[in-house]
């Protein structure tokens, strides 16, 4: 299995954010990690990321629990995009990625940057301070940010969150584009239920820092006699006690 | 260490000033105005204070190896700021630097925010009060080492905060150096301070500088023993500088006040 999560909990204080949550990723799949706000979500992708210390339980990859790795060299298999987490603002699109591939070590980096600037139409607003970009233009670059050094695996924290249906659509089909041409592995929180069912090969449901179901869009949609994945979502979402 | 991914983070924080002409005012204002007062008042105390007499520039140089402190205490700051304002934390934490990368490119990079500040500052201290910090020959090299390691140590303490309390710590980011001001004996002998305060001075590097540049400019005497005192003493702060921020690195992982940074 290319990672393995295992009996992972984390507490801050006397909160359970994460309580005992085993999963597995396989290798070039896309997994979607669905939950109300607060359910532990972004704690577990904090966990994955090395930026909050798990209080118990482990994360493997390929076998190797990752503390085991060297920090820069587990990270820059790695990267990550959300729209809550920006780019320096004053600081031009090109800059901001050349700074970043430079922190990744990118050989090539003009090159690099010229490919995903093209790809992700981000080359028409490349001398402009990314603070004054609108909300879709900043996504496009924090998702090139993401995929500068590209990652075997990208963790999407919402990112289509907050942007018009038809950048919303472009951000999906690049990306659902981008894991068509390139092997990696995704782990993508989301709200959005179409983005979901487009992206993700399976799901993983969860609630109050449980992992309450899991499984392929259409599995859990028969399962719990649904039509579609947004009311899946709500039933279990709001059945309290029956998981 | 990879000075690539070092000189990339101070990369970051040069495109920052020179995108901003403002930035570069505000840099340099400061420390200007700084020299200005000081000028003034030293040129006053050396017309009325018997001390001072026939020792023209002793405040100014004080205050001018004083602002240098300040300065590489609050560049160091300032840049760690930077990040938690612009958002830009997670981004930098989950890039593939090691912590002591981190430290070291905000340490290398904040010279360059100091001297761009004080630059000018001494520059126009030269013929409009007659002053020059070069008089104090090579021991300058010295004592600006240690005043800069000194000045870093105080802004990994101040991070370090940050890390561990979360943004509310800024204020004390700006208050960290008035703090320590009184006892590093700037503009005064060790001696006009209390007994208990003369003993806990001692234990910080400021007095052994200020002390030797007084006695450079005042006795034309150098003590280089002193001078490694003091030295010394800032590496040892600065090394406990560096345990205590990564204590509070871990800290954070802990609580997890690394991921909402900034939000």
């Amino acid at each position: 299995m290319f990672i393995e999560i295992k009996n992972l909990s984390k507490i801050y204080g006397k909160f359970l954010a994460v309580n005992k949550i085993n999963f597995q990723i396989e290798k070039h799949k896309t997994i979607g990690l669905l939950g109300p706000n607060g359910c532990g979500k972004t704690t577990t992708i904090g966990m994955m990321l090395g930026l909050v210390s798990p209080t118990e339980g482990e994360i493997l990859i390929e076998n190797k629990n990752m503390n085991s790795f060297k920090r820069d060299e587990i990270l820059k298999r790695f990267n990550f995009a959300s729209p809550y987490v920006e780019l320096p603002k004053k600081l031009t699109v090109k800059q901001n990625l050349e700074i970043y591939g430079r922190l990744y070590g990118i050989e090539n980096l003009e090159n690099r940057i010229n490919e995903i600037s093209s790809d992700l139409d981000i080359k028409s607003f490349f001398r402009r301070k990314t603070g004054e970009l609108s909300s879709g233009q900043k996504n496009r670059v924090s998702l090139a940010k993401s995929l500068i050094n590209k990652p075997e695996i990208l963790l999407l924290d919402e990112p289509t969150a907050s942007l018009d249906p038809d950048i919303g659509d472009f951000i999906r089909s690049y990306i659902q584009e981008y894991k068509m041409k390139n092997k990696i592995t995704i782990l993508l929180a989301s709200h959005n239920m179409n983005e979901v069912e487009r992206l993700c090969n399976s799901i993983i449901m969860m609630r109050s820092g449980k992992i309450i179901d899991s499984g392929t869009c259409n599995e859990l949609i028969q399962k719990h006699g649904r039509n579609n994945l947004e009311e899946t979502f709500l039933k279990l979402a709001r059945s309290k006690d029956e998981f | 260490m990879n000075f690539s991914k070092i000189y990339a983070l101070g990369l970051r924080h040069l495109y920052l000033i020179m995108n901003s002409f403002p930035r570069v005012l505000d840099l340099i204002y400061w420390p200007t105005v700084q020299i200005f007062l000081w000028g003034f008042i030293s040129k006053f105390f050396t017309l009325n204070s018997e001390y001072y007499s026939n020792t023209v520039g002793v405040i100014l140089t004080a205050a001018i190896l004083y602002d240098f402190l300040f300065r590489a205490s609050i560049s160091f700051n300032m840049m760690f700021l930077e990040e938690i304002w612009s958002r830009n934390f997670t981004n930098l934490f989950i890039a593939p630097l090691k912590i002591r990368e981190i430290i070291a490119a905000l340490t290398l990079t904040a010279i360059l925010r100091t001297l761009i500040g004080l630059i000018p500052a001494v520059l126009i201290a030269i013929p409009l009060f007659g002053v020059s910090v070069l008089k104090l020959g090579v021991p300058l090299v010295f004592l600006l080492l240690a005043l800069y390691l000194f000045g870093i140590t105080l802004g990994l303490l101040v991070t370090s905060g940050l890390l561990r309390y979360g943004p509310s710590f800024e204020n004390i980011a700006w208050a960290s150096l008035f703090f320590l001001a009184p006892l590093g004996c700037i503009y005064y002998p060790i001696e006009i301070l209390p007994n208990l305060l003369q003993t806990i001075a001692k234990g910080l590097p400021l007095v052994h500088i200020f002390e030797e540049m007084r006695s450079i400019l005042l006795n034309d005497t150098v003590n280089y023993l002193n001078i490694l005192k003091s030295i010394s003493i800032s590496l040892v702060y600065f090394i406990i500088g560096v345990i205590i921020f990564y204590i509070s690195y871990f800290g954070a992982k802990k609580r997890g006040t690394l991921i909402n940074m900034g939000e």
